[in-house]
């Protein structure tokens, strides 16, 4: 590059050069909880892209509350838009955790929280509190949900201050067991509503 | 935008508008870049000093460490964190620690919780690894993300990998979370060996934007 685009390089305004092949992130969609029931990501609706336009989504969580106390945060996939969240999914389940009295640590499988082939909800953070100052945050991957051939992965890792409390972080991994394109996501707790926290898509252009 | 110049929106090649908040474009926003000299006690990124922005501008930070090489063997890389801009480090934390690891001459292999590495309640920093070698080739790599760390509600999460030559010939690719146990604002973080200096490579401070 040289002249007026070589100076723009890394500035916040004007022009600058596309980045060479592309792969870059792009913020989709943010979504902010207020007591909500949950929060859905559905291609084509509230501007929400979750297609074949991206070959990589990425999820991040930042401050995820519960209304109620010690409830799983969950998760679950659509292939009609958001008509129904009950896509059939295998994953693992492992954690660790450390206590804040030291008393306790580990590292385990947790065979109660994965799925075999089952539509039911995933669980992606076990057992939140809802003190004032307990939360989850984390990402999750989704890989070329639009594939209509292959199954979709996805890989999600979250950290939280949970109610005894501890620090435990849940690493979820999986796909959906579906050659149908997934086009929604949806978010909830097990019980109870997302009281604080909020959810942000992007996409990644390859 | 209109014209050409929306037209090249996610394209490889053209021109493209340029992203609010710098870095070029995406949603990754490049910060700040510390380089070591070869003789750093710390690699330090303090909120409105030397152009480093950790604030509420992004909800997320994520730190690179690339090749991060101690200078004496058998150290610990570390971190902490302050809520009066750097003029102390020591805040309460609490983590896990687990690790695969593999010795370089195929034997060993293991995965498991560190007990020893981990942190209670303290204000002490936190390990990322341990038993860092310091032969030329040895170094680690990895990140670490925190969430939030403006926020004055929550506590602040974090977690982090790295994949490190400890000094007895393994790799161990450690994970390590937790959360910084205060909801005061976090507006600097700091990381150094358990003793003597940094003595090469370098860390990376991305924001993640949370608008377009």
């Amino acid at each position: 590059m040289s002249g007026i685009i070589a100076q723009n390089t890394l500035d916040n305004s004007g022009l600058v050069k596309a980045p060479v092949g592309g792969g870059a992130w792009t913020f989709i969609k943010k979504l902010t909880a207020s007591g909500d029931a949950n929060l859905s990501f559905v291609n084509g609706t509230s501007d929400v892209v979750l297609n074949s336009t991206y070959k990589e989504y990425l999820f991040t969580f930042n401050n995820i509350h519960p209304q109620t106390d010690n409830k799983n945060f969950e998760l679950n996939f659509s292939d009609d838009t958001g008509s129904s969240y009950a896509v059939s999914k295998a994953t693992t389940f492992f954690r660790p955790n450390h206590s804040e009295n030291d008393t306790y640590t580990g590292l385990n499988y947790v065979t109660g929280y994965d799925l075999g082939n089952a539509t039911g909800v995933q669980i992606i953070s076990q057992g939140d509190g809802n003190e004032n100052d307990e939360s989850c945050s984390g990402y999750m991957v989704l890989y070329d949900p639009a594939n209509t051939t292959f199954i979709k992965h996805f890989m999600c890792q979250i950290n939280q201050k949970a109610k005894y409390p501890e620090t435990v972080t849940t690493f979820v991994g999986g796909f959906c067991n579906t050659t149908s394109a997934i086009d929604a996501v949806q978010f909830t707790y097990s019980s109870g509503n997302i009281d604080l926290g909020d959810i942000c898509l992007y996409g990644l252009t390859i | 935008m209109t014209g050409i110049i929306a037209q090249n929106v996610g394209r490889t090649s053209g021109l493209i508008k340029a992203a609010s908040g710098g870095g070029g474009g995406g949603v990754w926003t490049l910060i700040k870049t510390l380089t070591s000299d070869g003789s750093d006690s710390d690699l330090s990124f303090v909120n409105g000093s030397s152009d480093v922005v950790l604030d509420s501008t992004y909800p997320i930070y994520v730190f690179k460490f690339i090749n991060i090489h101690p200078e004496t063997d058998n150290v610990q890389f570390m971190h902490n964190a302050s809520t009066d801009a750097g003029s102390s480090y020591n805040l309460s934390k609490i983590t896990t620690m687990f690790e695969g690891e593999h010795s370089e001459g195929g034997g060993s292999g293991t995965l498991g919780y560190i007990t020893g590495h981990d942190i209670a309640p303290s204000t002490s920093n936190a390990k990322f690894t341990y038993n860092v070698g310091n032969d030329n080739d040895q170094c680690i790599s990895g990140e670490m993300w925190l969430f939030n760390p403006s926020s004055s509600t929550f506590v602040k999460n974090f977690m982090a990998v790295v994949s490190n030559t400890h000094n007895g010939n393994y790799e161990k690719n450690t994970y390590t979370a937790g959360y910084y146990n205060t909801t005061s604002d976090i507006d600097a973080i700091q990381f150094t060996f358990s003793s003597d200096e940094i003595q090469g490579g370098k860390i990376k401070m991305y924001g993640l934007k949370d608008s377009a």
